[in-house]
């Protein structure tokens, strides 16, 4: 029986409230569980816009778009939309609620209703999960730009979601940062959520299984992050991070095999003289 | 002609039980025409150099010289000499307040005094520096894109014809293309004998771009030089919170190989490196 | 690492005394019940109770008395000015004149119990805002509101916003630090000129910081919806709000203690008069 894809967009648009241009302007777009899809475009492409259509904060207003087999344009499905699936925008600053950092937390599980010791019960995974337990009774604005993101994540995972949409999550953190958002990441994924992250940042598309690029509106190419190296990064005016870079250099004169990553260590461990 | 910090000590939140050093004894000098790098992880104190050199900040000891004159925070000559630096800060657009592109970017110089025909040289001047065209000058700055935007914001700061530029952050939040524009330009204005101050976590743009990289961790000086000396340093000695860019780790593995070469150096170059040491090997 | 660090609304300490450990429900109510001894007294001998309830409390959350005194600091100017009317506006015996103004024996009585009585006010409510944490004191608010909800009256609303209200006050106090200091690096000038240009030069500070404001609480308005927040709706609590035994005994000693200085007020000065009567013989 084949798996029913966590996302499913065919043909949708949206344009915002006077605006001339269709922010999106048909996309088509089926994403199945366990997948890590970086969303890559321009400004304006159309990205965040997506996001929000994907989490029902903004119905398609032409096509449809499903979540979890749910019809986003259905007011009465929002909540378990987003439960299943969450957010994370950019600026941690705007979504922290709270001034202590397990309240924080607790925010998205106490707009459910659950009792307080499965509230809790969330919370101290949801922490567990970003590394934040011992920083429970913190306050939320004493963490660095690296800790309130992983707080940020904190909340969307204590929502329990099958799925985690991240609007350029890592783009106000500095390398350390965005290193440790990075790992909880990939945990988060080798567990089985699902993973739509929109990013500028080429060496994050690295642990990406499938990359999607967006162009006015629309999916301009969508396939493996190898065929996107290969073809498509220079194509599409992507800057080639120094790892593919020197993959590719090390491939063309004949000192690593085939099939090795564009990872430091990788490429030093593959290397024949 | 330059811009001299010297021995700055600086503490927020003195004589509280939450007082911070946040900077400890920091120089840094940077020459016109001189790109020189403030590079260091989140808290380590870079931004609150970059605000000493505008003389925004009163450090607790040493001082800030620019083309010589020691002006004391918040006096008169402190305005006056302010105008020789221009200081972007982080987002630098969340100071936009005017209607228009114009006179936004006219905000500085008309402080400064500068009127009529003059301020409009100024920023046409300014505008065309930042790359933005005389179209976008009576666009509403919110009706632009990100990377215009930030444009504008740089215009804005040098309108007032700054000699030494001090950039927090700049290409924070831009997409490629905006990165690679801004980056250009910054080039241009300093081969036109700006200094530009680039603070930064960044190493890979500033090996590859500065005359001089200073090094801050935890407010200390971790370690400052030539790139290339930089690069070596901290290769042995890593700062936390700092990576070193993927060709320099990979030159790192090259010498633990055997494999002699200069840490700081492109792609091309460390192939060139690896042909030699193959051909050397079959012999 | 920045200046707005050492900035704390209600100057909230975190403790693990007796008086903190209490639910915030209870402590509100204590104020209010407390503040009845101050009011009810009327002569100087009545403060006697007030003071030792404040010595008690200081005691029970770890504040020390001193630094409770200070706490009635900023509130100086005013005590002086009420004093001030009471004492030359009361009529009654006089005592003194000062130029024109008389100086009555009641006034004096007046001046000092309303000078004490607007100290004691002020430090009972710094020992509420010392003990209690912004975030208990809005869930503590929220519970004793809520009967008002049945008049259509928006408690769980009003509670939300005084949260994010009480998180954003530290990031709107940076944000503005660094508006201004970026349009000062820019050449803007706040020292100089008349008072309209002074007020002038704000806008560029004014302006960024409001739409900064209307911008932040678009992206938080659309997080907290993403977040499955629907304004009025039934929410639950990580940290549900206990009233536990301490906070029975703690509120029946509230009472007691109230009873007992309406007593002492009633009884103090026949037992002084006594006293002096029976040092007289």
């Amino acid at each position: 029986m084949e798996q029913s894809p966590v996302f499913f967009i065919q043909g949708a648009g949206y344009s915002y409230k006077g605006a001339s241009v269709s922010a999106i302007e048909s996309v088509n777009l089926s994403v199945t569980s366990g997948e890590w899809v970086a969303l890559l475009g321009t400004n304006g492409s159309g990205k965040s816009t997506l996001a929000k259509m994907m989490n029902a904060l903004l119905p398609p207003m032409r096509g449809v778009c499903f979540a979890m087999g749910m019809d986003t344009s259905a007011p009465e499905l929002a909540a378990s939309i987003r439960q299943n699936v969450a957010l994370v925008f950019q600026n941690p600053d705007d979504q922290i609620v709270a001034s202590i950092v397990e309240e924080d937390v607790a925010f998205g599980p106490e707009n459910l209703g659950l009792p307080s010791e499965a509230i809790r019960a969330r919370v101290e995974r949801a922490l567990q999960l970003t590394g934040l337990s011992e920083m429970r009774r913190r306050g939320s604005y004493s963490l660095s730009g690296g800790q309130k993101q992983r707080l940020a994540l904190a909340g969307a995972l204590a929502m329990e979601p099958k799925a985690l949409i991240l609007d350029e999550s890592t783009s106000m953190l500095d390398p350390e940062g965005r290193a440790s958002f990075l790992n909880c990441l990939r945990e988060l994924n080798t567990r089985g959520i699902t993973i739509i992250q929109i990013t500028h940042r080429m060496e994050e598309v690295v642990h990406a299984s499938r990359v999607v690029i967006m162009e006015a509106g629309k999916v301009a190419w969508d396939g493996s992050p190898d065929s996107f190296w290969e073809e498509k990064c220079a194509e599409f005016g992507f800057d080639t991070p120094q790892e593919l870079e020197l993959l590719r250099s090390l491939r063309a004169g004949g000192f690593v095999p085939a099939g090795t990553k564009p990872v430091v260590n990788d490429l030093l461990e593959a290397l024949c003289l | 002609m330059s811009i001299e910090a010297v021995d700055i000590k600086y503490v927020y939140n003195a004589g509280t039980s939450a007082a911070v050093t946040a900077l400890d004894g920091i120089s840094i000098e940077a020459g016109r025409g001189e790109w020189v790098s403030i590079v260091g992880h989140t808290g380590s104190g870079k931004s609150t150099l970059a605000q000493h050199l505008n003389l925004l900040l009163t450090p607790f000891s040493g001082f800030v010289s620019i083309d010589g004159v020691r002006a004391a925070p918040g006096s008169r000559e402190a305005r006056a000499a302010r105008r020789k630096v221009g200081l972007v800060f982080q987002y630098p657009e969340s100071q936009f307040f005017a209607e228009t592109v114009r006179e936004e970017i006219a905000f500085a110089p008309s402080n400064w005094g500068v009127a009529g025909d003059a301020l409009d040289a100024c920023v046409t001047e300014a505008a065309s520096w930042a790359g933005l065209s005389p179209a976008a000058l009576d666009a509403n700055p919110f009706s632009l894109s990100g990377g215009e935007r930030r444009r504008v914001a740089i215009a804005s700061v040098l309108s007032a014809r700054p000699d030494y530029l001090v950039l927090d952050e700049p290409t924070a939040g831009l997409d490629a293309s905006g990165v690679r524009g801004l980056t250009a330009t910054l080039r241009e204005l300093c081969s036109n004998g700006m200094a530009v101050i680039h603070v930064t976590h960044d190493m890979e743009t500033a090996l590859s771009m500065s005359d001089r990289i200073t090094v801050l961790e935890r407010g200390v000086l971790a370690v400052s030089g030539i790139p290339e000396r930089v690069a070596e340093y901290l290769s042995q000695r890593p700062v936390k919170g700092l990576v070193m860019p993927p060709s320099v780790r990979f030159a790192q593995g090259l010498r633990e190989k055997g494999v002699s070469l200069p840490l700081v150096s492109r792609v091309d170059g460390i192939i060139e490196v690896l042909e030699e040491a193959r051909s050397r090997r079959k012999r | 690492m920045k200046l707005s660090n050492g900035f704390s609304i209600g100057q909230f300490v975190p403790g693990e005394s007796f008086v903190h450990s209490l639910d915030p429900r209870c402590k509100i109510t204590a104020l209010f019940i407390l503040l009845a001894i101050p009011f009810a007294a009327e002569k100087p001998l009545d403060f006697i109770p007030a003071v030792f309830c404040l010595y008690v409390i200081s005691a029970a959350s770890h504040i020390r008395f001193t630094k409770l005194l200070r706490s009635g600091r900023p509130v100086l100017f005013l005590i002086a000015f009420t004093a001030a009317l009471n004492l030359f506006w009361t009529p009654g015996h006089e005592v003194a004149r000062l130029g024109p103004l008389r100086i009555t024996s009641e006034g004096v009585t007046l001046a000092f119990c309303m000078s004490l009585r607007i100290y004691c006010l002020v430090m009972m409510a710094a020992a509420l805002m010392v003990t209690t944490s912004p975030m208990d004191f809005a869930g503590g608010a929220e519970r004793l509101m809520s009967p008002m909800a049945v008049v259509k009256f928006p408690v769980s609303e009003i509670a939300m916003m005084m949260t994010i209200a009480l998180r954003f006050i530290p990031t709107l106090f940076e944000e503005s630090e660094r508006i201004m200091k970026a349009q000062i690096s820019r050449g803007a000038d706040f020292e100089s000129g008349g008072l309209v240009k002074r007020a002038r030069a704000y806008i560029p500070i004014l302006a960024p910081l409001f739409i900064q404001v209307f911008t932040r609480a678009d992206c938080l308005a659309t997080a907290m919806e993403s977040r499955c927040y629907v304004p009025g709706a039934q929410r639950t609590k990580l940290n549900p709000l206990i009233w536990t035994s301490r906070d029975t005994a703690a509120m029946a000693c509230v009472v007691a203690s109230v009873v007992c200085s309406l007593v002492w007020n009633r009884y103090i000065y026949r037992l002084a008069a006594l006293l002096c009567q029976g040092s007289l013989f």
